[in-house]
């Protein structure tokens, strides 16, 4: 059964644009979102708050095999074109996290084309412990993330190493969430 | 107008009643609804909210498209306590009318209410709607100017 979105759709995507935002600017640091959100299973409030956000019908999507349960949701309020090939999409939404290197990483020529992986994961703030080092971060951050596949902290490094080019991750768990920008060092503790 | 949904238009039926609930009186259908039902309990799932449509026209029949001009337009989407999802997009910035189009759609594909509620709500904003059509194009008709006779004349 469809649900509602953001009762307040302006007010709500932004205070979620914020949160994403703060998030992106200060790698490691947990923002709360979509709190007022029932979305449909299997998402999370804070996952249907980013993707409420970020999505119009200027970004084709690819959801894995457990989100395409919300395919109807995500189409009705997103209005995005829902593509079936990952190298071919603007956001990935996924609860698995899919191989960072079949995403669209962009061109050196604009690197803003690159995709974003919304990853649901089990939660923020208990788990596995990552040491982050960039930009943003006088000094290193920890972040805690519980669900993320044994091999990320590698497959993160592929991906950092591209920089200027490579993929976004917001991770979201429950109504917080945190995000690794591409030009983040991300080693496991 | 054809009423029932044959299979080559599956839509056909749903369809006409959309198009005449987004020309419908926002005071004119809420007095039917009093008379004739008890509107049920919705959550709102998007909207009501307004927004602008590119209008396209096309010069003669055969030209190519361009763009006419925007319009505003109101669009509510609603959920009934039945499960039934309604839409309606209308002309115009009047929120309260979409909101109400929407639930009386969601009202119309309910099997229970869908003959009685098209019989006494729907036919009989149908049939204003009809000759209000008929009087314009009844003066317009009016001022009509036989080009055909005057070229008939000069001959």
């Amino acid at each position: 059964m469809l649900q509602p979105g953001f009762a307040d759709p302006v007010a709500g995507a932004q205070a979620c644009f914020r949160a994403v935002l703060d998030a992106m600017a200060r790698p490691g640091q947990i923002r709360a979102a979509g709190a007022d959100l029932s979305p449909p299973e299997p998402l999370a409030p804070a996952t249907a708050a980013v993707l409420l956000t970020l999505l119009d019908y200027d970004t084709p999507v690819w959801l894995d095999s457990a989100t395409a349960a919300a395919r109807e949701w995500i189409a009705f309020h997103c209005g995005a074109p829902i593509v079936s090939d990952i190298a071919a999409c603007g956001f990935a939404v996924a609860l698995a996290c899919p191989g960072l290197s079949t995403m669209p990483a962009g061109s050196h020529e604009s690197p803003e084309s690159a995709a974003t992986l919304v990853l649901q994961v089990k939660a923020l703030g208990c788990g596995r412990q990552f040491r982050l080092q960039g930009p943003g971060l006088r000094v290193p951050a920890t972040l805690a993330v519980a669900g993320l596949p044994t091999d990320f902290a590698g497959a993160w490094q592929d991906n950092h190493a591209l920089f200027p080019r490579g993929i976004d991750i917001v991770l979201c768990a429950g109504t917080s969430l945190a995000a690794l920008p591409r030009g983040v060092a991300v080693q496991e503790v | 107008m054809r009423d029932d949904a044959g299979p080559e238009e599956p839509h056909a039926a749903r369809r006409r009643w959309m198009a005449v609930l987004a020309r419908a009186d926002a005071s004119e259908l809420a007095a039917l609804l009093d008379r004739h039902t008890v509107m049920p309990r919705y959550a709102r799932l998007r909207g009501p909210e307004a927004g602008l449509v590119m209008v396209r026209g096309r010069t003669g029949g055969g030209g190519g498209p361009f763009n006419l001009g925007e319009m505003t337009v109101t669009r509510c989407s609603v959920r009934t306590e039945s499960g039934q999802i309604g839409h309606a997009y209308i002309a115009g910035r009047d929120a309260r009318r979409a909101e109400l189009a929407a639930v009386v759609d969601a009202m119309l594909q309910d099997p229970a209410q869908t003959f009685e509620l098209r019989a006494k709500v729907i036919e009989p904003l149908a049939d204003v709607q009809r000759a209000q059509r008929a009087e314009v194009a009844a003066k317009a008709a009016a001022t009509k100017v036989q080009f055909f006779a005057m070229r008939n004349m000069r001959a």
